[in-house]
C-alpha cells in the first residue's frame, strides 16, 4: 500500500465565538491516485473539513485539535504564508459555483496563465500555449476564442471546466472538489464527472470529493467517508457502503433515496432532523433518530469499530445488526 | 385512452419573455421563447411529472397553467372551462382550486408572520370564516401536515427545512384545492428529509384526492411519485409516457441521453452511456426544425428543417421525433 498523500488525524473545528464544535475527531487518509468521497447532509461539516485541509477556514471558525499531513509534512504548524504556498503548488480546490472562485473582470485565459507564470515560472508565451492546450484537454471547444472570454460569457459547465483548468495548472497532487457538479444539469454533470475521472487517472491525482449526492459517490469514488453532524459515521470502500452498509445512518440514507430502477415502494424516511451546532446530543449524534438506539448510545459518542478490512463504523451495535 | 375529460388541460401554450440586457444593459435583447407550444392534459387524481434541465420551461409551464403568469398564446382549461380569457375577478373563483408549492419554503414564507397567520392568510384573502373558524382550520391543517398544533404561534425561522416545507404545503392546501403544482418542492431538502416530504405528498394525495403536476429536475424523484412523465427540452414537451414505460423504454433521443446521464444507484453498474456533447443552446432564437437537432446523436437533415409533430405510440406513449415516427431510430438501449 503506498504511503498516504493526505493524512488527517483527530481533526476538530469549533466556532471561535462559543467553542461549539462543527467537526470532531475526523480522521482520514488518501493515497495518490485514489478518490475518497466525503458524503453528508447539510450540517455534516463536510465543507468545513475541506476548507480546514486547504487552510481556508473563515475567521469565525478555528481548528482546535488534530493534525493534517500532506506528503508527510505537517501543515498545521505552518505559517499562513507557507500554507498558502502549499495550496498553490501541491493542492487545489474547486467549488460548487465557479463564479465565486473566478475573477469576474479578468479574461479566463489570463486567470490560467497567471497560475502558470507564478507557480510554474513560465514565460507569457509558454503560458499562453500551455493554457490553450489545457483548455483543449478539458474539452472546451474553440479554446483560443474561449481564453479571451470573461466568466459571465460562459455557461455553467464551461465555467466549471475553466475552474478545473486553473486548479490543475500548477499540477497539484491533491485536488479537493466540493460539490463540483451540484449546480449543473444532469447531462453536464455527467460530462464533468467523466472529465474528473479521466484527469485523475492521467495524473495520478488524489481526489477528495465532497458531495451530498450518493449517486455522484457511486459514479466516481473508490472509498467513502460518511459524515453525520460533524463526526465520522462510517468509512469503507465504495462498493461496501452501497452493498453492506454497517451504520444505521448509512443504511437509512440509502433506503430513503428514490431509485431509477426496481419497485417504487414507499420510501423509508428518517424522522426528525439533523441536530444543530451547539445542541448536539451527548451520545451518538444519530441516536435520537435511530431505530436501533439503546441505552449506551445516549451516553457517549461511539468510537469507530472495524467491521471488515478497511471498513469501520461508529456504532456500538455494529456487530449485532448483521 | 382517457375515460373522462382531464381536470387540467392546455394546448398550444406559449410564453415569450421580452429580452433583457442589450448592449451595456440598454435596450431590449432578443426575446426568449421559454415555452413554445406545449400541449398537456392532467387527469383528476393523477400525478404528472414534468422533467427537464434548467431553462427548458418546466417552471414557466407550471405557472402558466395556474395563470400566475399570462400566456402569450394557447388555451388553458380547468374542469373543461376555459381560463385563458377570464378577467382577474373571474379568475379568483378558480384560484382556490389551484395552488402551488415552491422549492424554497423559507423564501416563500413571510419571516414576520406566525405560521398560523400564514396558513390562515388564504382564508382572509378569500373572506372566509370568522376568527374562530380560522383557528380551527389552522389546527386542522397542522394536523394534516403532521406538525404540532403549537407550531401556529411560532415563526418560520424556528423550524428546520423539512418542517418549513410542511408549512408551505399546509398553506397551499388551506383552501382545499383540487390541483397542486409542486415546483421542485423537495429539491432543496436533504435526502433523509426529502423522503418524509415525498411520503407526505403521496399520503395527502390519497387522503384528499389531489391532482399534482410535479416539476423536478430529479429523475429518480419524478419516477417515484408520478403516474405519467413528460420530458421537456427548450420549451417543448418531447416525450410523454406512463412512468414505468418511460424509464424502461425511453424513445426520444433526448430522454435516452438524459436517463443515461443520471448517476448510477450503486458503484460498478454504469451502463452504456450516451454522452451529449455541448451545452443547451439558448432559448432566444426561433428554432426551425427539431429543438434537439444541435445535440442529437441521430440527427438527419430533415430534423434541422422541419419541426417534428408528436407521434402516438401504443400505451399512451407520445414522442416528437421524426425518426421515431417512421421507425428509423436505432433501437432503445434499456437502462434497467
Amino acid at each position: 500500500m503506498p504511503a498516504p498523500l493526505l493524512r488527517v488525524d483527530g481533526l476538530e473545528v469549533a466556532l471561535a465565538s462559543t467553542g461549539a464544535t462543527i467537526i470532531e475527531e475526523v480522521s482520514l487518509s488518501l493515497e495518490p491516485g485514489e478518490t475518497l468521497g466525503v458524503v453528508g447532509e447539510s450540517g455534516s461539516g463536510k465543507s468545513v473539513l475541506a476548507l480546514t485541509v486547504m487552510g481556508l477556514l473563515p475567521r469565525a471558525l478555528a481548528r482546535t485539535r488534530g493534525n493534517i499531513q500532506l506528503g508527510g509534512d505537517e501543515l498545521t504548524t505552518l505559517s499562513p504564508d507557507a500554507w498558502r504556498d502549499r495550496r498553490g503548488r501541491d493542492m487545489a480546490m474547486i467549488f460548487q459555483e465557479p463564479m465565486t472562485a473566478l475573477n469576474p473582470v479578468m479574461r479566463v485565459g489570463h486567470q490560467v496563465e497567471e497560475v502558470l507564470m507564478n507557480r510554474r515560472g513560465m514565460s507569457a508565451g509558454d503560458a499562453r500555449r500551455r493554457a490553450t492546450a489545457l483548455f483543449e484537454r478539458v474539452e472546451i471547444p474553440e479554446p483560443a476564442r474561449r481564453l479571451a472570454a470573461f466568466p459571465h460569457e460562459l455557461s455553467g459547465g464551461m465555467r466549471q471546466r475553466v475552474m478545473i483548468t486553473i486548479a490543475l495548472a500548477a499540477e497539484p497532487r491533491l485536488l479537493i472538489a466540493d460539490e463540483p457538479t451540484t449546480a449543473l444539469d444532469v447531462t453536464i454533470q455527467a460530462q464533468i464527472l467523466d472529465l474528473l475521472r479521466d484527469l485523475q487517472k492521467e495524473r495520478g491525482l488524489a481526489l477528495l470529493l465532497i458531495t451530498h449526492d450518493l449517486g455522484v459517490i457511486a459514479e466516481i469514488t473508490d472509498r467513502v467517508l460518511v459524515l453525520y453532524a460533524g463526526r465520522v459515521a462510517e468509512v469503507a470502500p465504495a462498493r461496501l457502503i452501497f452493498d453492506a452498509p454497517a451504520h444505521p445512518y448509512t443504511r437509512a440514507l440509502l433506503a430513503s433515496r428514490p431509485a431509477l430502477t426496481g419497485p417504487r415502494d414507499r420510501l423509508v424516511s428518517i424522522e426528525g432532523a439533523v441536530p444543530s451546532v451547539g445542541a448536539m446530543p451527548p451520545g451518538c449524534r444519530f441516536a435520537p433518530r435511530c431505530s436501533f438506539a439503546i441505552g449506551p448510545c445516549m451516553t457517549a459518542p461511539p468510537a469507530l469499530i472495524a467491521c471488515a478490512e478497511r471498513h469501520a463504523a461508529a456504532c456500538v451495535r455494529v456487530g449485532e445488526l448483521g | 385512452m382517457r375515460a373522462a375529460a382531464p381536470l387540467v388541460e392546455a394546448s398550444g401554450l406559449a410564453k415569450t419573455f421580452a429580452g433583457r440586457g442589450g448592449v451595456l444593459g440598454f435596450g431590449a435583447g432578443p426575446s426568449v421563447r421559454a415555452v413554445d407550444g406545449v400541449d398537456i392534459a392532467i387527469d383528476k387524481g393523477e400525478t404528472l411529472g414534468l422533467v427537464g434541465e434548467s431553462g427548458c420551461g418546466k417552471s414557466t409551464t407550471g405557472r402558466l397553467l395556474l395563470r400566475l403568469i399570462e400566456p402569450s398564446a394557447g388555451v388553458i382549461r380547468f374542469r373543461g372551462e376555459e381560463l385563458s380569457g377570464l378577467s382577474k375577478a373571474e379568475l379568483r373563483r378558480f384560484r382556490r382550486h389551484m395552488q402551488i408549492i415552491f422549492q424554497d419554503p423559507y423564501g416563500s414564507l413571510n419571516p414576520r408572520m406566525t405560521v398560523g397567520d400564514m396558513i390562515a392568510e388564504a382564508l382572509v384573502i378569500h373572506g372566509e370564516g370568522d376568527r374562530g373558524d380560522r383557528v380551527r382550520v389552522v389546527a386542522d391543517m397542522l394536523d394534516l401536515v403532521r406538525l404540532p398544533r403549537a407550531a401556529a404561534q411560532r415563526y418560520p425561522h424556528e423550524f428546520s427545512g423539512g418542517q418549513r416545507q410542511r408549512v408551505g404545503i399546509a398553506r397551499a392546501l388551506t383552501l382545499r384545492p383540487e390541483f397542486v403544482v409542486c415546483d421542485e418542492a423537495v429539491s432543496a431538502l436533504d435526502v433523509s428529509v426529502q423522503a418524509q416530504i415525498i411520503n407526505l405528498l403521496q399520503d395527502l394525495q390519497r387522503e384528499l384526492g389531489l391532482t399534482y403536476l410535479f416539476i423536478s429536475h430529479n429523475l429518480a424523484v419524478v419516477r417515484h411519485i408520478s403516474n405519467r412523465v413528460s420530458v421537456m427540452y427548450l420549451g417543448r414537451i418531447v416525450e410523454t409516457a406512463p412512468t414505468d414505460e418511460l424509464f424502461r423504454k425511453p424513445e426520444h433521443p433526448y430522454t435516452r441521453a438524459l436517463l443515461s446521464a443520471v448517476p448510477v444507484d450503486r458503484p460498478g453498474t454504469a451502463s452504456r452511456r450516451t454522452r451529449l456533447k455541448g451545452d443547451l443552446p439558448g432559448a432566444a432564437s426561433r428554432i426551425v426544425g427539431c429543438r434537439f437537432a444541435t445535440r442529437c446523436p441521430h440527427v438527419q437533415d430533415r430534423c434541422r428543417q422541419s419541426d417534428p409533430a408528436p407521434t402516438q405510440l401504443p400505451g399512451g406513449h407520445e414522442v416528437a421525433c421524426h425518426r421515431v415516427a417512421d421507425g428509423t431510430l436505432p433501437a432503445t438501449e434499456s437502462i434497467v
